[in-house]
């Protein structure tokens, strides 16, 4: 077993040899790189944290913009609703006041119609009268023989007239 | 390289060979040459910081090989920071390079490079390298263990709620079991990975003796052996790094006992 039996020969070649590099090897790549590699990774992840944490930023600032310009889109809404209902109930005031002006005309012209109807009708039925009393004088002129009163034919035609 | 008469000696790959003329290198009286263990840790350094510094582009967004260097970076880290907590941090500069050296040595070890005729070495497979490591590591949480509490540290030898009459017995044994960490620590990763390359070897040998011996023996013997190969080989993948894993938690472990106590 050459471990045991050249032991006596080498183990200061071995011991020297190997503090020799694996010093070397620790202070030029332990120490000198290692850390600069570790650096970088930990610049990276510094890095991606940061811009982890400046999305969220922005993604809460936009989510303050959107609920401000909610209320904003809100408020204005609300005050477009008022206005529309405002313009909705003027219009209905101002065509209900129209209505009834001209409900108001038709009906002055209704009732000044109709007045001329009565007039027409109570002129008609004087005149009906009259014919019909002076028809009537004439009757008994010519069958009786006998000039009669006019007040008093006239009365009985009326009379005759108001009971059919 | 393999013994006379076409045998294959399974642990001659663990022999360690001076390089390049170095047999004679001194060090205050140390013999220090530099050997093939030597360059196979030289190479998965340099390796280690070849794939580190593809990684260092430092691009926000990562090409695939800055992903593969940050996701073991971004491994590390988690480990420590499940096992260790917030503390763990100062310590990924360590846990880093020693598990990804345990792990390209692992890798490295296992290269098919005898296919064009180079020699592969595993220095993990020696105790001498595994309990270099395991060592540092220890030394680290002994030193961070007194450092951050003082001879509080102590108080982790005695779980809460040992009964008084208790204390000096299960003192012992915890003072125990925490001094064999770093056997356990280094012995772990030498054993794993010397029993694959060994089996390899063995099985290795199989296929070649039964091979030059007859075609029937070859069908009985070697030929499953051979099928049995990759599968090891695939296992011993596996193992490269789940022992690399193994050795970097365990590390957490006990860099977690000395600093947060329990």
């Amino acid at each position: 077993m050459p471990q045991i039996a050249q032991l006596g020969e080498f183990y200061a070649s071995q011991i020297f040899w190997l503090v020799v590099f694996f010093g070397l090897a620790f202070f030029i790549v332990g120490r000198g790189m290692v850390p600069k590699v570790m650096d970088t990774v930990a610049h990276r992840d510094k890095q991606i944290s940061d811009d982890f944490a400046a999305a969220e930023q922005a993604r809460r600032e936009a989510d303050v913009q959107e609920e401000a310009w909610r209320q904003r889109e809100n408020a204005r809404r609300a005050e477009a609703q008022s206005l529309i209902a405002d313009a909705r109930a003027k219009a209905t005031l101002a065509s209900e006041k129209r209505l009834g002006e001209a409900q108001r005309v038709i009906d002055g012209k209704l009732g000044e119609a109709e007045a001329r109807i009565a007039q027409a009708l109570a002129s008609a039925s004087a005149e009906i009268e009259n014919v019909a009393t002076d028809a009537a004088r004439d009757v008994i002129a010519r069958v009786a023989g006998i000039t009669v009163d006019d007040g008093a034919v006239r009365s009985a035609v009326k009379e005759k007239l108001a009971h059919g | 390289m393999a013994a006379e008469a076409g045998k294959v000696d399974p642990m001659h790959q663990f022999t360690i060979e001076p390089l390049f003329g170095t047999e004679g290198w001194q060090l205050a009286g140390y013999h220090i040459p530099f050997t093939n263990s030597s360059l196979w840790m030289a190479l998965a350094s340099l390796l280690m910081l070849v794939f580190v510094a593809g990684g260092m582009k430092r691009q926000l967004v990562p090409g695939r090989w800055q992903m593969a260097v940050e996701s073991f970076t971004g491994f590390i880290d988690g480990l420590l920071a499940a096992n260790v907590g917030p503390a763990g941090k100062k310590y990924v500069p360590y846990m880093f390079t020693l598990f990804m050296f345990i792990l390209f040595a692992n890798f490295l070890g296992l290269l098919p490079l005898g296919v064009i005729g180079l020699h592969a070495f595993t220095f993990t497979s020696h105790f001498s390298a595994t309990g270099v490591l395991a060592v540092v590591t220890f030394a680290i949480v002994i030193i961070v263990g007194f450092a951050k509490h003082g001879f509080h540290f102590f108080s982790l030898f005695v779980p809460h709620g040992t009964p008084v009459v208790m204390i000096p017995l299960i003192f012992c044994v915890e003072l125990i079991s925490f001094l064999v960490r770093p056997f356990s620590l280094g012995l772990r990763l030498f054993v794993a990975m010397m029993a694959g390359h060994v089996l390899l070897e063995v099985l290795s040998s199989f296929v070649i003796s039964t091979g030059n011996a007859n075609i029937g023996l070859f069908a009985i013997a070697g030929l499953p052996s051979f099928i049995l190969m990759v599968g090891i080989c695939a296992l011993e993948l596996l193992v490269a790094g789940i022992q690399a894993y193994v050795f970097a938690l365990l590390t957490c472990v006990y860099l977690n006992d000395a600093e947060n106590l329990h």
